[in-house]
């Protein structure tokens, strides 16, 4: 006689009354196949942890956005945050779908550079640009994006010497009613700052003042903050064109739409509280149209959306290396993915879901990732089916910052894998090994040799 | 080791103690280690059983078992061992 599938014994306690605050059971069925693309033999070609990132989801992700605001305003650009995630495969898939680049360092601008898009077409936005990073936009007619006084000094100056025309924006921070202000990026609008800016630049003439540029905040969810943002640059380009009579080419809204992501803290989850792009657009759209530009005179409009685009693209295959009680009862089970590959679950409750068969049984646990530092939870508290060694589970939405803010931090990073859109898995990023790291390291001579319980020992 | 003579399961796994009133329900394996227990069926025993009818290995299930044993301690639902 066949044996029967065996599943841990649990025992648990019903609660009658209130309900549980945490929620209860949300996993109802495996999650088995990316893409059509199976989880386990993912795992088995690649190892365990891996990022799977599907091409198809960002390609509807860039159409449904770009849709969204073409429909509602006739000049509109996109250009992919690079910071939010940079693999060149995934920049590249942004980039065949029309996406300029947006970049904000040094390093960011030659990744663009060495994907093949013009300098024309990349945006350099930020506070830390060097002068050689400055010189190398300016050689490539990149439009920069000024962020303070020294930087529109340094252009100044670099310009003199030179002889070239740097093609600027200013950065214009604001009041859009939301909290907190980001204050610390670019020229106050309220105070005057980016007013005394706009007129430094357009007097001295060493500059050509192309575009206007704000990013009011980050997981944003009050639409009514970017239609109050857009209105007030719109303003300053309708006063530019007042007293110097000069079109603003372009207004940049930035970036900070949310994805679907549940915010720590947050009681209901991200897919029911979050506004849709179209409600952004519109938001934005409406404001700039309302503004009173002459409609041949309507700036471009350029979105440098990043989470949104690709946060629900990417996931996590993780398995189970063991599961254990904690002293209170509480079920505790250690994943092979800790906070250093998924930064993110410092700020979401992300949703992870078991990728084999389960039964309707549940346990209420503490999911913890495999490094022996207590910050490693992955979540404080969540309602999963049994799960034991070797299980494999998918973290979802996992697309955005964490490919470029993972830490090489006690263990190696894994590999990235991009399913195409038939279904074919592609290595775009390989495991990191000792090697990787290494490879930067340099042990001085005298520090070569030691000598253990009398034994000499020598490094490499 | 053996599940206090007032608690009650049944067939579909609920769970009742009458003297807390708490009640709980179990899953399949955790009702037929709980129904042996009831018999005051040894460790010897269960594991036998369930090894004879599950897919697991005996290593494997020994950790399942006292972890499931101490969840039954936890909610006194064991008969107090007698001191000597």
């Amino acid at each position: 006689m066949k044996k029967l599938q065996y599943e841990r014994p649990v025992l648990q306690l019903l609660n009658s009354g209130a309900m549980n605050k945490y929620g209860t059971k949300t996993e109802y069925a495996p999650f088995t196949h990316i893409d059509g693309a199976s989880v386990h033999d993912l795992t088995e070609k690649f190892g365990s942890p891996l990022f799977v990132i599907s091409e198809k989801k960002i390609r509807s992700n860039f159409k449904d956005a770009n849709r969204s605001f073409k429909t509602r305003y006739p000049k509109v650009q996109f250009a992919w945050s690079y910071k939010t995630n940079y693999l060149n495969a995934v920049c590249n898939v942004f980039h065949q779908e029309g996406s300029w680049a947006e970049v904000v360092s040094g390093f960011e601008y030659s990744k663009a550079l060495n994907n093949g898009v013009p300098g024309s077409k990349i945006i350099f936005n930020g506070p830390d640009k060097t002068d050689e990073d400055l010189r190398t936009a300016i050689t490539n007619n990149s439009p920069i994006h000024i962020d303070h006084l020294d930087e529109l000094y340094m252009l100044q100056e670099i310009s003199e010497e030179t002889g070239q025309r740097p093609k600027v924006a200013i950065r214009v921070n604001m009041d859009t009613g939301i909290y907190p202000m980001w204050d610390r990026f670019g020229f106050n609008y309220e105070n005057g700052q980016a007013w005394d800016a706009i007129n430094k630049i357009m007097l001295n003439d060493k500059l050509d003042l192309v575009g206007l540029h704000c990013h009011i905040g980050t997981y944003m969810l009050a639409t009514n903050a970017y239609s109050i943002a857009a209105a007030k640059l719109s303003d300053l380009a309708i006063n530019i064109k007042y007293k110097y009579k000069k079109n603003i080419q372009y207004i940049d809204m930035g970036g900070g739409f949310p994805s679907m992501n549940t915010l720590k803290g947050s009681y209901l989850l991200g897919v029911d509280t979050v506004p849709t792009i179209d409600q952004f657009a519109e938001a934005i759209c409406t404001s700039i149209l309302n503004a009173g530009f002459l409609e041949e005179e309507l700036p471009l409009l350029i979105l440098e959306t990043g989470r949104a685009l690709i946060d629900d693209a990417g996931f996590l295959i993780g398995s189970v290396i063991s599961n254990k009680r904690l002293s209170d009862g509480r079920r505790a089970v250690i994943m092979d993915f800790g906070v250093n590959i998924m930064f993110t679950s410092f700020w979401y409750d992300h949703k992870i879901t078991p990728a084999q068969e389960f039964s309707d049984f549940t346990e209420d646990m503490v999911v913890y990732g495999p490094l022996c530092m207590n910050i490693d939870v992955i979540r404080e508290h969540v309602t999963l089916p049994l799960l034991k060694r070797n299980d494999k589970v998918v973290v979802h939405t996992v697309g955005a910052y964490n490919m470029s803010q993972w830490m090489q931090f006690i263990s190696l990073r894994p590999a990235v894998v991009m399913i195409d859109k038939k279904g074919v898995p592609h290595e775009i990023r390989k495991r990191e090994t000792i090697n990787s790291i290494e490879s930067e390291e340099i042990v001085p001579e005298y520090l070569k040799t030691f000598s253990l319980n009398g034994i000499e020992k020598r490094t490499g | 080791m053996k599940i206090k003579n007032n608690i009650a399961v049944s067939d579909s796994g609920f769970i009742f103690n009458p003297t807390t009133g708490d009640s709980f329900s179990a899953n399949p394996v955790g009702q037929e280690i709980f129904k042996m227990l009831q018999t005051a069926a040894t460790e010897e025993e269960i594991t036998a059983n369930i090894l004879e009818t599950y897919q697991i290995d005996k290593v494997r299930f020994e950790k399942d078992f006292y972890d499931f044993v101490n969840v039954l301690k936890k909610y006194k639902l064991l008969e107090e061992i007698e001191k000597d």
